[in-house]
Order: C-alpha cells, then structure tokens, then sequence
C-alpha cells in the first residue's frame, strides 16, 4: 500500500512527534501552553523536510562543475597537452612496449694470448672443462668475484641427456660448481626457453636436478618474462620478444651448447643455442634460417661460448631420439669467438665438409661476430 | 553461536534451599568436537590443493595425488558396476564406506573437501536470525531428490554409460581446481609485479607453462559458482540436495555404530538444535541418521545437553534410519536411469561410424566405450598434462557422453614424447599406467609398436613450401620419432623474384607417425593449421585404425 493511500491521521495523528514543531503554523508569542496543540498537517512521520542552503548548493555546484571539468580536460584536451587522454585516431590505445637492449658481455682475453678458441680433450666433463678454459686464459680471468652469471644451456627437449639432444648434466655441474667455488660468482642463473613443457624438460635432460645440485637457479618462462628486445643491425629481430627475466642486472653470459645435426640449417651449435632465448612466432624464422641464427650471433654477446662435444648428435637432428644418431667424443670447447667454435666442430666433430659450411656461418662473418678462419687461434690442451 | 542458558549465579542463591534447583555453569570446553572437526575439514581442504598443487611433473615424486579420488566409494562402486572390475588403487574406498559402517556421514562434514567449501560459503552468507535458520535447518521432502541421482546414476553405470563425475563432489572439486581455479590462481601469481621468480615457480600450480588455458572452462567454473552460491539460498544445497556420494553414504550410514541421540527426557523441545545443523537431519525429533552429517553442531548448541553423539543406551523410536524415499519415487527414478543409457548412445556422436576427428585421447586410453565406462571427468589427467594440451572435452569432441572427459588440442600445445603423466595419475584406468617404454614401443614393447594417437595429414595448399614455395619445414624440425614421421622431398626452384630456394616439401611416413601433434601445435599457419592431427589411426582401437598392420613394403 502506498503511503498516501493511508487513511489521514491514521500514524502521524496516532504518533505526534513532540520535539518537531510544526513549521506551518507558527506558535505566535504568548500563547499559553494549555490550548490544544494545532492539528498536523498529514505526514509521515520518518520524513523531514530538508531546507537547501546557500553553501550546500553552492558547494554541490562546484564538486559538479570540478569533477565535469577535470574529466572534460582528461578526455578532451589535445593529446600533447599534460595528463590528456585523448585519443583522435584510436592508435594512441595501441599497447606500445618500449624495447630493451643488452650489454655486451665480452671481456677481452689476456694480453699475449693468441687463442680464441680452447680445446680440452680427456677425462671426465669435469677436466675436459677446465682444459678447454685454462686454453683461452682460465675462467677467473673471465668472471669477477660478485658477477651475476646466466649460464644458457640447450633443453630444447625433454630427452635424456644419452640421446645428445641437450646439453650434458655433468658438463653444466662442473661449470656451475667453477663459477661459484673457484670464481666466486654472487649467483648463477640458468635459463632456457624450450619447445616443449618447460618444467618437464629441465627435469627429463638431468639440467634442474645438476644445476641446482650445484647451486644454480633454474628460470622458467611464462608469460611475463619476456621482453621486446632491440638488436641493432639484425635483419629478422631488429625489434622481437626476449626471455629477459634472467638477464635482469646481469654481468656475463655463458652458452653451454650441445653438437647436433639439424635438418634445415645443417648443424645446431653455439650460436644456434641462442635460438632458445627467443619467444614470440619464433617458427617463422624457420622461413630464413641462416639469416636468424647470423642475427642471434649478433644478439647476443657472450662472455663465453662452451661446446659439449662429449655426445655428438650426427643424424636425425635437432630432435634425436634414438641413441644410434649419438656418437661419443672426447672434447669440451669453450671460445671467445663462437663462429671460428662452430666451423671448427662442424669439419671435426660432426666430420663434414668444411666446405660446405652452414650458410649461416658466413652471414655471421659478415654480421661481425667473428672470424671462420680459426687457423692460429686455436690452443688444444690434451 | 548459541548463548549458554540464563543460569543463577552459584554464588548468590543457596545450595542448600530446596525450592532454587541449581544449574552447573556449561562447560565452554577449547576442545569440542566441533572444534576437532573444524581441525579435520582445514586438514582434508588443504590436503585437496596441496595434492593438486603437487600433481605437476617437477615435483611429483610418488606422491599420492589421486589419493583423494580413489577414496571416493562412489567411484569405486560406479566403476566396479559398469567395468566388472576394481581398478589399482580404488580399494582406498573402503576406507570411507568403513567409516560410514562405523560412524555415519562422517565423511560428509570431516574429511570431503567440498562439503567444507559448501559448509564456509554457506556460514559467511548466513545473515539469517536464529529463528529463520530453524526453518532453513528443517528436513524438507525435497532432500530425497539425492537418492534418486544416485539410482539414476548408478543404474546407467551398470549399463555402461558412467556419467558419475558430473555430480560426483571430488571430481567436481578436482574438475573445477584443475580448469578454473589453478589457471586463475598461476596467472594472479604471474601478473605479480616485482615477485622473485623462485616464488613464482613455486606458487604456481604449473610452474614453466605460461598461462595455461582450457577450452570451455567457463562453463565448468559456472556450474560450480551456481551449485556453490545455491548455499545463499538452501544451506548444504548441493549435499542435501544433489549429492550422490552423500545419498550412497547415506543408505549406508543405516548400520552405522555411533550416531547422534537425543535424550526426550533432557530435551525442552526449543529447537535450537536447529540453529546449524548441516545435513538438515531433524535433530530437535526424530534423527534422520541417512541425512545427518555428524557435524555435531547440534550436541554444541544444545543448552540442556540433550544430544550425544554416542553408541551405547540410544533411543531407537526416535530414529529414522532409512532414508525417506517412497518406492513409487525409487522406482520412477529407476525407470529414468534405465532409459538414460539408451538415450545417450543413440545420441550417435561417439560411435566408431561417427566420432569427431578432434577426439584424440591421451596416450594409454582404452578403446573408447571402454573408456567412456570407465572416465569419470575428474581431469586430473589434465591438470597433471606439462604442456596444457590436455583439455575438457565439450560436445563437439566427446559427444553427450564424453562431455568434460580429456581430449588433446594440438593447436594449443603437444603430447611431450617421453611423459606418462596422465596415465599415472588417472584413478580408475580410463588411461591406464603405461611406461615410457610402452608409450614408445621400446624394450619389451617392440613388437607391439609405439602407442599412436592418431595420423598427421598435410593440407598442401596451405603449407608454405608446397604452396608458396617458400622455406619452411618447422614440422620436420620438431617430429621426435626416428627417424622421423615427417620427411622431405628437396627440390631446388627459382623464385618469381630469380633467386634460387631450396625447398624441402615435407610429407607424412604413416607407419611412423605417433599423433603426438607437436607438428600441427608448431606449424607457423596459426588459424587452419597446414599440418594437423586426427584421430584416426589411433593404436587402441581396431575400429578407427588407418593402416593395415604388417602389410607389405611397410618396412
């Protein structure tokens, strides 16, 4: 029932509130408290009638006038004046990503040393290691006390480490173990972006429980871990997304790259490793593949590239899968220039034509990342 | 909360007058059972996340993960019914039907996680005043609608068609955590700013997979936000009302040993029994022992301390122990069940004429009637798969009977060549365990090949190299078989543009493909892949293989 509906008098005359005088009619001066009280006019008791005044209204028109003005300037001011929203093309809304870059992580090789790539032959991963470091110079000329180190290996996949499709579990051990113990690195970081489930191949390859084993941290990708990289002079990825979580305050770089065949750009090496860093429509690159890993040799620049030549992918690559396409060698290399490393492995570790270098090679060359002639620069301690 | 009864003060009225009879103060015990039940069910609800949290590829470690759905007893009679078997570790549900035996639905209000989430949704909305939530608590005819999901249900599973994990409360739980709550849950925990990366993959329940995604979750998330916000409305909607596992531990709470009693001689009839009683199992008359759920609010909220939850010198007139169904309501819910099976099979989207090419199932799955007898859509599988390309079915794929049972998408990612994850965790064998080795057709398995789950085929007026003559073979790249399914013809062309290309033009080898789908979760022509898997081939059924096995010149 609607309140007007109510009888008259049926509450406001039954419950007459006292201490509200009746703004009708006035009580004129003296008059006696004994007459009767004048009648109400009908009206619910609960409503109070609420008098404007002057400074309420004038404040309500201000905030009004305040709050309309403010979100007229935000929205309609021109888009260079400060604090605009303005957006008169819908291409201001446009997500924009300012692009990072990337130290170089090189540090020079001792004066007098000619060698630019080491060999270590014999023995355990561990020794073949420290062979192959103490040829360019040792690993503490490399790294300072205190470095943030990312180590990069290859986990493509999520094979065991036998099938040779992966960086070895005891090769990275030993070089975490080096970087902490014997150089003194504040952390190590250990990263890599595979093709299948992140978490499956760190464990599958033996690289979480040897990294951590050693005490290194693994990074994950996911989805916030990336950022737009810029790469001045690349052709394919002036401007492409970077797994950069690890990267963030880093001091050097090492590349820990297993030796395979591969079906479309013949053989995947140290620099083909750095494939692994990339995220974004990476397959498209597969459309130039000898154009993208010159890029990635330009991308980023090590402090050190190591090749684990201990198990050799010779066929059926990069995937592997059978233990037959895996042959056994003997040595570990680490380089200060990875394109001399990549066409030294591919004539003696994988034994191909070195005339028919990977196309990629060359295009390094002329990207300037290094030399493919590596005669004279080489040191092999055995 | 209840208020302890007005009492004289013991210090002011004297002991020793006959005509003031002297009330003891109540006993505010810490250590009420209540309490020790509240401990319980924050135990068993952690335990549930904790279980799926674990359910992941780095930190499984033989953790019993499934332990909680293999306690189920209705899966483990749903499953014996329609498959005549009891599969690996189902037996574990004895130990909550032997509960029952002993004590009643125990079960409901101690241990099931989701009884727990019902029970605190439905306390932090309750702004009903005591009186009100008298009237909620009472029984209501309508709570024997239970029994009849369970006829319904059980019947079509003894025909073989198991629909139990629809309704079944752990695999709604787990359904829901798995598709809904754990891809939520990760991507708040990514879009953290500033959060250490160590904490990150530790948190999340899929650490290294970047926002995971399932196709149709929201309809998933929708039906339990719905059941969980009935609370607002009927306290313990789902559990008075819908729940089978409730309405079989119901019938069998009959022979229960302990149960709530209630003294008349003590009880003053003031209904504040009522105030929280769960299972709306009419403490304040005759007890409903099939309804109630032991909460043992009732024995707290009594003030005349009338109710006990006890064994020796019970009340057997005040007692319903059966569950209150009429047999023309049985019988009706019999007829429903019965034509339930026909109902879904001629529904015809599922047979062996006529199934959907996308209906790939995870590798170790059972011929697919097989496996619809025995898959009860708790998705654990998919909550287990690393590369999140295990995904609810919706009807397109599995038909009206397959509806939230697994599938594999391989536009959004690929079946990981040496992971058995699915088959591991999966409880009642719809995929059964497999080894690596059997996954692969390795070792003692040679002879009876690698497990396939359907064939690659190739649309070549979309491949690059085929159609446009421009370099691609990322498929090839990434076939992990050797030697590889996918293999190329090499031919070198002159471009419009007078360069020269090589091209490599893939094509499929069958005899070595195993459908695991990496080609078609990699091939760069996003939208209709040119490189795609279907189901056919598959190795587990003979109706929807491809080849004919050891024909000539098949190497």
């Amino acid at each position: 029932m609607n309140e007007s509906e109510k009888p008259a008098g049926s509450q406001g005359a039954d419950k007459p509130d006292p201490a509200v005088p009746d703004p009708a009619v006035p009580d004129p001066p003296g008059t006696e408290s004994s007459e009767p009280p004048p009648a109400k006019p009908i009206q619910h008791p609960d409503y109070e009638k609420d008098p404007m005044e002057r400074r309420k209204f004038l404040g309500r028109i201000g905030a009004a006038a305040g709050i309309l003005g403010a979100a007229g300037y935000l929205a309609l001011a021109p888009k260079d004046w400060p604090l605009s929203l303005r957006d008169t093309t819908g291409l201001r809304s446009k997500p924009h990503f300012t692009p990072v870059s990337l130290n170089d992580f090189r540090v020079p090789k001792p004066i007098q040393q000619t060698a630019d790539v080491g060999i270590g032959r014999g023995g355990t991963p561990d020794q073949m290691l420290r062979k192959a470091l103490d040829a360019v110079g040792g690993l503490k000329h490399y790294i300072q006390p205190g470095d943030i180190v990312v180590v990069k290996p290859n986990v493509a996949f999520d094979r065991s480490p036998a099938l040779g499709a992966t960086s070895q579990p005891a090769l990275l051990e030993a070089l975490i173990n080096m970087l902490l113990v014997d150089c003194r690195a504040q952390e190590v970081r250990v990263c890599d972006n595979p093709i299948e489930s992140p978490a499956d191949c760190f464990m599958k390859t033996g690289i979480r429980k040897a990294a951590e084993k050693a005490g290194g941290r693994i990074y994950l990708p996911d989805s916030n871990a990336f950022k737009l990289l810029a790469t001045p002079g690349a052709t394919l990825i002036q401007e492409w997304w970077f797994f950069h979580r690890p990267f963030t305050n880093v001091d050097k770089v090492i590349g820990v790259a297993p030796v395979k065949d591969h079906n479309l750009c013949y053989a995947s090496m140290g620099i083909k490793n750095w494939y692994g860093l990339l995220g974004g429509r990476r397959s498209q690159f597969h459309q130039d593949i000898h154009e993208i890993v010159s890029d990635l040799s330009i991308m980023i620049r090590p402090t050190l590239t190591i090749l684990d030549g201990t198990k050799i992918l010779m066929e059926n690559g990069p995937t592997g899968g059978d233990p037959s396409n895996v042959v056994d060698g003997d040595v570990v290399m680490a380089s200060l220039d990875p394109v001399a490393q990549d066409a030294w492995a591919f004539e003696h570790l994988l034994k191909r034509d070195p005339d028919q270098l990977p196309e990629y090679l060359h295009k390094s060359e002329a990207k300037g990342s290094g030399k493919i002639d590596y005669r004279g620069r080489i040191k092999e301690i055995l | 909360m209840s208020l302890p009864p007005v009492v004289p003060d013991p210090g002011s009225s004297k002991p020793d007058s006959p005509a003031v009879k002297y009330f003891p103060p109540p006993v505010r015990k810490k250590l009420r059972l209540t309490n020790v039940r509240i401990a319980s069910q924050i135990f068993f609800f952690s335990a549930f996340f904790v279980l799926c949290w674990l359910t992941w590829t780095s930190r499984l470690e033989g953790y019993p993960v499934s332990r909680i759905l293999e306690m189920d007893p209705l899966v483990m009679i749903s499953t014996m019914l329609s498959t005549g078997y009891v599969y690996r570790f189902l037996g574990w549900g004895l130990l909550v039907l032997g509960l029952t035996l002993l004590a009643g639905r125990v079960f409901c209000n101690w241990i099931c996680p989701y009884g727990t989430l019902h029970q605190f949704i439905g306390w932090l909305f309750n702004v009903h005043k005591t009186k009100e939530n008298f009237d909620r608590n009472r029984y209501r005819d309508m709570y024997y609608f239970k029994y009849a999901v369970l006829a319904v249900l059980l019947i079509m599973a003894s025909m073989g068609a198991l629909q139990i994990g629809l309704l079944d409360p752990i695999c709604l739980m787990y359904r829901t955590t798995a598709t809904v709550v754990a891809p939520i849950f990760d991507m708040t925990i990514e879009s953290i700013p500033g959060m250490d990366p160590l904490w990150i993959d530790n948190l999340k329940f899929a650490p290294g997979v970047s926002s995971r995604v399932f196709v149709g979750s929201f309809w998933i998330g929708l039906f339990m936000l719905v059941l969980v916000g009935a609370n607002v409305f009927v306290p313990r909607f789902f559990c008075r009302l819908i729940c089978p596992l409730g309405a079989l531990l119901g019938v069998f709470s009959r022979f229960s040993l302990v149960r709530i009693n209630r003294d008349v001689h003590k009880c003053t009839d003031c209904n504040m029994c009522l105030t929280r009683c769960e299972g709306a199992a009419d403490p304040h008359a005759a007890v409903r022992v099939s309804e109630c759920f032991s909460c043992m609010n009732c024995i707290d909220d009594c003030p005349e301390d009338a109710l006990s939850f006890s064994m020796v010198g019970l009340d057997t007139k005040q007692v319903k122990l059966l569950p209150d169904i009429s047999t023309r309501r049985m019988f009706f819910a019999g007829v429903v069940g019965a034509l339930g099976y026909p109902f879904l099979k001629i529904h015809g989207t599922n047979t062996d004429a006529n199934f959907s090419p996308d209906l790939i199932r995870p590798p170790g799955s059972v011929e697919e009637s097989e496996f619809l007898e025995k898959c009860i859509k708790c998705d654990q599988c998919i909550n287990s798969c690393p590369t999140n390309v295990l995904q609810p079915a919706t009807w397109a794929e599995g038909g009206l009977e397959g509806l939230w049972t697994p599938v594999m998408n391989f536009n959004i990612a690929h079946c990981q060549l040496k992971c058995t994850l699915c088959s591991e965790v999966c409880p009642t064998g719809a995929i059964r365990k497999i080894t690596v080795d059997e996954k692969l057709g390795k070792g003692e398995f040679v002879e009876q090949g690698p497990i396939v789950l359907g064939t690659a085929f190739f649309d070549k007026g979309r491949c690059l190299p085929h159609a446009m003559d421009i370099p691609c073979v990322v498929c090839e790249e990434v076939c992990p078989v050797s030697p590889k399914a996918i293999q190329t013809h090499d031919e070198e062309i002159k471009t419009v543009f007078d360069e020269m290309v090589v091209l490599n033009k893939p094509f499929i080898v069958p005899d070595l493909c195993i459908g695991c789908g990496i080609c078609q979760a990699e091939c760069p022509v996003r939208d209709d892949r040119a490189v795609y898997v279907t189901a056919v081939g598959e190795s587990r059924s003979t109706e929807r293989s491809l080849l004919l096995k050891n024909r000539s010149g098949s190497g």
